[in-house]
This record gives C-alpha cells, structure tokens and sequence, in this order.
C-alpha cells in the first residue's frame, strides 16, 4: 500500500498557458485538478463542482476549444494550451451570440449548468456551424440541467447558431 | 480530493516498464485518467505514484498495415471516432466511439487506457472480442501478442504482466463478406449491457460467427453457446433461432445483479441486443 505524502513532499511542476487569452505562470503540484485552480488559485468560478466524476458537464472548460471536465483533469495537463472558461467569452463587455441567445431564450434558471452548456455549445458550434437537432443533442447529452427540461436550451443553441451564420 | 504523488513522465516504453518494474503496486501507468482518477477521488485505490505515457507519442496512430489496422493504445475516443481510416475499414468500432460516454469523456480517455482498467462496464473490449483484435504488451526485455480473448481476466484484471504496457490493438480488416455489430443498452451513464456479434456471409450461409457480451457480467466474454446455434446455418435460417441463440447468449453472459439491473433483466437484455445486432449486421 501507498505511504501517505506530506506536503513535505510536494512535487511542483512548472504550469505556463493560456487562460481567456493571457499568459498564465504557476507552479502546481502533480494532484491538483484544473477546476481548483482555476476556481481557488485563479479566482474564476463560473465552472462549477457538481458531480464529480464527468457525468453532469457544470465543470466543462474549453482546452484548445475541446469541452473537458475540469474535475477530472489534471491541471499540469493543460502545459502550453489555451484554456477558455465563461468568463472569458464576452468581448470587450459585449456578450458571445451564445450568451445572448441564452438569454432571450430562457435557456436557463438556476443558472448553474449554465457555463457548462454554453462552453459546450460553443466547442460544437464552432466545429459545426450548422448541427441538426440530432447532432446537437448528441453532443450535449453529456450536459445535465435539472431545470430547463432542455427545450430552452436546445431553442437557445440553434437560435446563436443561426445568428452566428448570419453574422459570418 | 486527490491525495499528493509523485510524477514520472518517461521519453520511451522501455523506460515506462522499468518504472513500473521499480514501483510495483505503488505506481501506476497513466493515460487519460478517465477512469484512474475517478477510482483515486474516491480514495479506492492510492498511489505514491503516476507515470504518465502521455509523451510515447508513437502510440496516439491509426495505421493500416497489411491486412490489419493498428491502433495506438494512447489513441483518444475522439481521435478515433474522427478517424477516417477507422470510418473506412471498420465502421463498427468507428460507431462505437462515436457513442464512448460523453463527449468530455471521449476528448481524454483513450482506447488503450479502457481496456487496460477493463471496468466491466466499458463498450469497446466486446465488440474487440467478436472482431478478433490483438492486443500488443511490451515491456523492457520484448512484446508479446494477446487476443482479445485471452486478456480480459476478471473485473478490473487483464493478463498484463506488472511491468507490461498495452501498446498497440490490431484489427483484422475485414473481407467482403464480413458483417459486424455492437449495440449496448443501459439507463445509467454507463451501459448494463453491450453485445457485439460478427460473421462471414455468403452464399454458403454464416460462418465464423463470434458473439461476445460485456458490461453483464464481471469482463467481456465470448459465448460459444450462441455462436454454436447461428454457425452454419442460411441468413434466414440463422434469423428464425434468434430466439434460441439470445437466450443460449444470457445464459452464458454470467450476468451479475448490480445498479444496472437483475441478473434475469440483463439476460433478457442479451437476447434482445443478439437479435437486433445481428439484424443490422445481417441487414
């Protein structure tokens, strides 16, 4: 069996990457998850800790525009890559078609879920401007609200989708 | 929470089995972690340390070679599910992937990381089995070739030595007259049952039939009996004992009662996906 490791111990690994489009340096020791640094070390908490095991998709970040569970990723992984949380999607104030469209649409109302879905939604976007309902849903299915009944959420997606094309 | 470890990122397979000679239990090989760090969150297994393979970059290709395609066992569910390569020569697996999880779970876990766990709730060790896929171990002094068959042992237990890493999984291309299938069914995140059934098809009826079931029971296992059952027969013949060959196949599945159903429910379920598999492999 394993002996415990102390903090006497630590291992710290050199992290430098991207985090919303600047330049991140830390050290960070080989167990720490991305979604705790990004939330305690970084302050940014619009991902959330849910259920923990990449089930429910509220802890989903975009790493080099991939969706991954934040929960489950080690944070030296992201080493070199661009990471993206929600706080990072709106330019200059003014809010991603996503966002937006959420909004008018009634996509969410808790509002936990909703970083997740978004994020996902942007990484199937922008690798399929034009999804079918059926495309989407599968690509969503890994993202859980326990409000909405999804609907709201689907109508909002395909609403940004056609804003998105519109606008080239 | 995860507790503290240590990291080891070895340059070379030779130097990742000299790791694991060295460590023994206390280490443990990393990939995707899709599967290790969920287990280690919840404190059921610990280690002092992690050798992440993630580096050996000679085993994240898809290749064809002769008559198999060679799958590095550090290929993600995404990069597989976005192979043209495997779309083109064999479209089951290809399906497969495409419906691994979550599309989270499919950007980080990787095909060589799922069997190596062998949590019997995973898709691809089936439909492997009923495909006839190798699997390649290496380790510092060689490698050594394993069927699918032969490397699935018990829940989370495969056939790999300690100090072995699962490096390449090779798939016969299939003839003309192959015909293969995998379908699965649950209500949880993961599936309670998955069934795979592949054979050749021409005008002298089935013949090299291989039915395997997973998630039932404790590893993936071929089931003779309901191979026995298809073998030989016509496609319309082999149609009318679907019946018989479903329940021979649940019989056989050593379904366990768990979370994903009654060991009778999961039986049931075999020969319900025996039939429909082979009615979309048979088409």
């Amino acid at each position: 069996m394993a002996k415990p490791m102390t903090r006497h111990d630590a291992q710290l690994l050199p992290l430098s990457f991207t985090l919303n489009g600047r330049l991140q340096d830390l050290d960070v020791e080989p167990h720490e998850l991305l979604l705790d640094v990004v939330r305690d070390r970084l302050g940014l908490t619009g991902a959330k800790r849910s259920c923990d095991v990449q089930v429910c998709g509220a802890c989903t970040l975009l790493v080099d525009g991939r969706p991954v569970s934040a929960c489950t990723t080690l944070a030296f992984e992201v080493r070199g890559r661009s990471v993206l949380t929600i706080e990072g999607l709106a330019e200059n104030g003014k809010l991603h078609p996503l966002q937006q469209a959420f909004i008018e649409h009634g996509g969410f109302q808790c509002g936990f879920c909703t970083p997740g879905m978004i994020l996902a939604a942007k990484a199937l976007l922008d690798e399929n401007p034009s999804p079918t309902e059926a495309e989407l849903k599968h690509f969503m299915h890994g993202n859980i609200c326990r409000c909405t009944g999804y609907k709201k959420i689907i109508e909002s997606i395909m609403a940004a989708a056609e804003k998105m094309r519109r606008n080239g | 929470m995860l507790r503290r470890f240590r990291l080891e990122e070895p340059e070379s397979v030779a130097e990742a089995s000299e790791l694991l000679g060295r460590f023994g239990e206390s280490a443990k090989l990393y990939a995707g972690g899709t599967e290790l760090l969920l287990a280690m969150k919840e404190g059921l297994v610990q280690y002092e340390r992690l050798i992440n393979i993630k580096k050996l970059k000679s085993l994240s290709e898809v290749s064809a070679r002769d008559d198999t395609i060679n799958i590095g066992a550090l290929c993600t569910h995404h990069e597989l599910e976005t192979s043209m390569l495997l779309q083109q020569k064999v479209p089951a697996l290809h399906k497969l992937e495409q419906n691994v999880a979550n599309v989270r779970v499919r950007q980080c876990g990787t095909l060589g990381g799922n069997l190596c766990f062998a949590e019997p709730h995973a898709d691809p060790g089936t439909l492997l089995m009923a495909l006839g896929a190798k699997f390649i171990a290496e380790k510092s002094s060689g490698k050594r070739e394993i069927t699918a068959d032969d490397f699935f042992v018990d829940a989370y237990e495969t056939s790999l030595q300690p100090d072995e890493l699962l490096t390449e999984i090779r798939v016969p291309v299939p003839g003309e007259y192959f015909r293969s299938a995998y379908l699965k069914f649950g209500y949880l995140e993961r599936p309670s049952v998955g069934v795979a059934v592949a054979f050749n098809l021409n005008g002298a009826g089935l013949a090299d039939v291989k039915v395997a079931v997973g998630c039932a029971g404790p590893a993936p296992r071929r089931v003779a009996e309901a191979e026995a059952v298809l073998s030989g027969k016509s496609k319309d013949d082999a149609a009318a004992s679907l019946a018989e060959a479903g329940a021979a196949a649940g019989r056989a599945s050593q379904a366990m009662s768990d979370l994903h159903g009654s060991q009778e429910y999961k039986e049931h379920i075999v020969g319900v996906l025996l039939k429909r598999a082979f009615q979309s492999a048979a088409g």
